[in-house]
């Protein structure tokens, strides 16, 4: 059966996931190491060690992100988070700075090594670097690949491959999106959130949402139109007499359907993204998810989802799997 | 769960008007005992608010003619129930049953604001950190209350129950569901 990768912002999360079916959950410190760092969410030392005992008695496993990139000067912060993901007993830790990795390797080498989607593996070439060098076994592939480009890709590999198949969708290859910091100051690569809360102000006048990051209203949502993250990506520009998304329509990534292909393609795990989101959509997800690659395993069609309420702009896609792009 | 055209069931407007005339002061003393019981059985409600434990959020059940005001604080945090929507903060908006299902677990805090079920204002981060404080403490706000009363809080449960089997309201912590 394919792997089930479901993300926990915090220990209820955790525990939802596991309760739901998740074969493997992956988390966070609540600091800059990771790449979801929003307020109220992540574990402690001590909440992270209760979760992988948790997970653990019921067959389960636990990822910890440390996958922004280390400040210089600062590189301590991140180095204490590999150590004390492997004391607490996590599964494998992942990563995407050449340097974090490189630590990693040479000092906590019985921690697995997995490559997070902030570095941006997308090519055979780049990915067996990572796999000779810092002897990475799994590689989380960017969300910017047609599932023919993941089958060549897996042709040319001897690590495992972990893709994203339901959440918010990056338009970028992940780790190289310069929006955010371009309005706020802050990235996620370096402080772990996309425009994050702190600069993001919503003012509703007349049954209209406005959005604004950074002082600068992004969007606007008429009565009841369903709302999108206040990401610059998912903004409301207008260029050359139109006005519209010009990056990227407000919708969620749902690959449900593909999930037979994904599997001929050689991928080894399915990744839900969403640590920010509460334990209601974790437990609903992964639920479904569950069923889903159980139905896949038995030769079975993919049964109907029912997640679209969940979804960003209530909107899905599949993403680059199936290009369809302006 | 919330589907896209979910209809929250609304507090009927003959349960909701007597909160126009009924003393609040006596409401807010009952709601901030059960705010401190509720700190003390999950600390982490406070640990997890972080800096925005000395911010103040209005809590405004859009069905209801008074608004909440939440004084987080690890030992003596107050409610306060005011008529006319008061400062503060961060202030979370949406129908009574929207919100007590974001306590209770039954909905996702990001699906209610992409459906504008939910309307945050204010200081966006103060906000953020309360709602996943709450959804991390699994709260069962049923289950409170019948503690609140001793030993009779056993025989309040059924009773909680049929009231959210006739209401529709999340009064209860989903996991603890059948
Ligand atoms: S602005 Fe959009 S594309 Fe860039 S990091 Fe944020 S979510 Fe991703």
């Amino acid at each position: 059966m394919m792997e089930l990768v479901c993300p926990a912002g915090t220990p209820a999360a955790l525990r939802a996931a596991v309760d739901a079916g998740a074969h493997t959950i992956y988390c966070g410190f609540a600091d800059e190491t990771n790449a979801r760092n929003f307020p109220g969410l992540n574990f402690n030392r001590a909440e992270l060690a209760e979760g992988v005992a948790y997970a653990r008695r019921r067959g389960a496993k636990v990822l910890v992100a440390i996958n922004t990139f280390p400040r210089a000067g600062a590189e301590d912060i991140w180095h204490r988070a590999v150590a004390d993901a492997e004391a607490a007993g996590a599964h494998a830790a992942i990563l995407a700075d050449l340097g974090l990795l490189a630590y990693a390797a040479e000092h906590h080498p019985n921690l697995r090594r997995h490559l997070s989607v902030q570095a941006a593996a997308a090519n055979p070439d780049a990915i067996n670097f990572y796999a000779n060098t810092f002897g990475v076994r799994r590689v989380v592939l960017p969300r910017v690949l047609t599932v023919a480009e993941i089958t060549a890709i897996n042709r040319e590999i001897d690590v495992e491959t972990e893709v994203f198949v339901f959440g918010g969708l990056c338009v970028m290859a992940e780790g190289r999106c310069s929006l955010s910091s371009y309005i706020t100051g802050k990235s996620p690569n370096m402080n772990g959130v996309c425009s994050p809360p702190s600069h993001v102000q919503y003012v509703e006048s007349r049954g209209e949402l406005s959005a604004k990051l950074g002082g600068y209203t992004i969007q606007r949502n008429g009565k009841d139109a369903p709302a999108p993250y206040p990401t610059l990506c998912k903004g409301c520009f207008s260029s050359q007499d139109k006005v519209g998304h010009v990056f990227e329509d407000p919708s969620s990534l749902d690959a449900s359907d593909l999930i037979p292909a994904l599997a001929e393609a050689g991928v080894t795990a399915l990744k839900i993204e969403g640590r920010q989101r509460s334990r209601a959509y974790v437990a609903q997800v992964v639920r479904s998810f569950r069923a889903a690659v159980e139905a896949v395993d038995k030769g079975l069609p993919v049964p109907p989802g029912t997640l679209a309420s969940l979804t960003e702009g209530q909107a899905a896609t599949t993403g680059a799997y199936r290009k369809t792009w302006r | 769960m919330s589907d896209i055209h979910t209809e929250f069931p609304t507090v009927p407007l003959l349960l909701a008007s007597p909160l126009r005339l009924v003393p609040l002061a006596p409401l807010s003393q009952a709601l901030t005992i059960l705010a401190r019981r509720m700190v003390a059985n999950h600390p982490g409600l406070i640990s997890r608010l972080g800096p925005y434990v000395s911010s103040s959020f209005a809590v405004d059940p859009t069905d209801l003619p008074v608004t909440l005001l939440l004084h987080p604080h690890p030992t003596s945090m107050r409610i306060t129930l005011h008529r006319d929507p008061p400062r503060a903060d961060a202030r979370i908006a949406g129908p009574l049953s929207a919100l007590l299902g974001l306590v209770h677990g039954t909905w996702d805090g990001d699906a209610l604001f992409f459906s504008r079920d939910l309307v945050i204002d204010g200081d966006t981060s103060a906000a953020l950190a309360l709602r996943n404080a709450i959804d991390d403490c699994e709260i069962d706000l049923g289950a409170e209350i019948a503690g609140l009363t001793g030993p009779f809080g056993r025989l309040l449960m059924p009773f909680i129950a049929l009231a959210e089997r006739r209401t529709g309201m999340p009064l209860r912590r989903a996991e603890a569901r059948p």
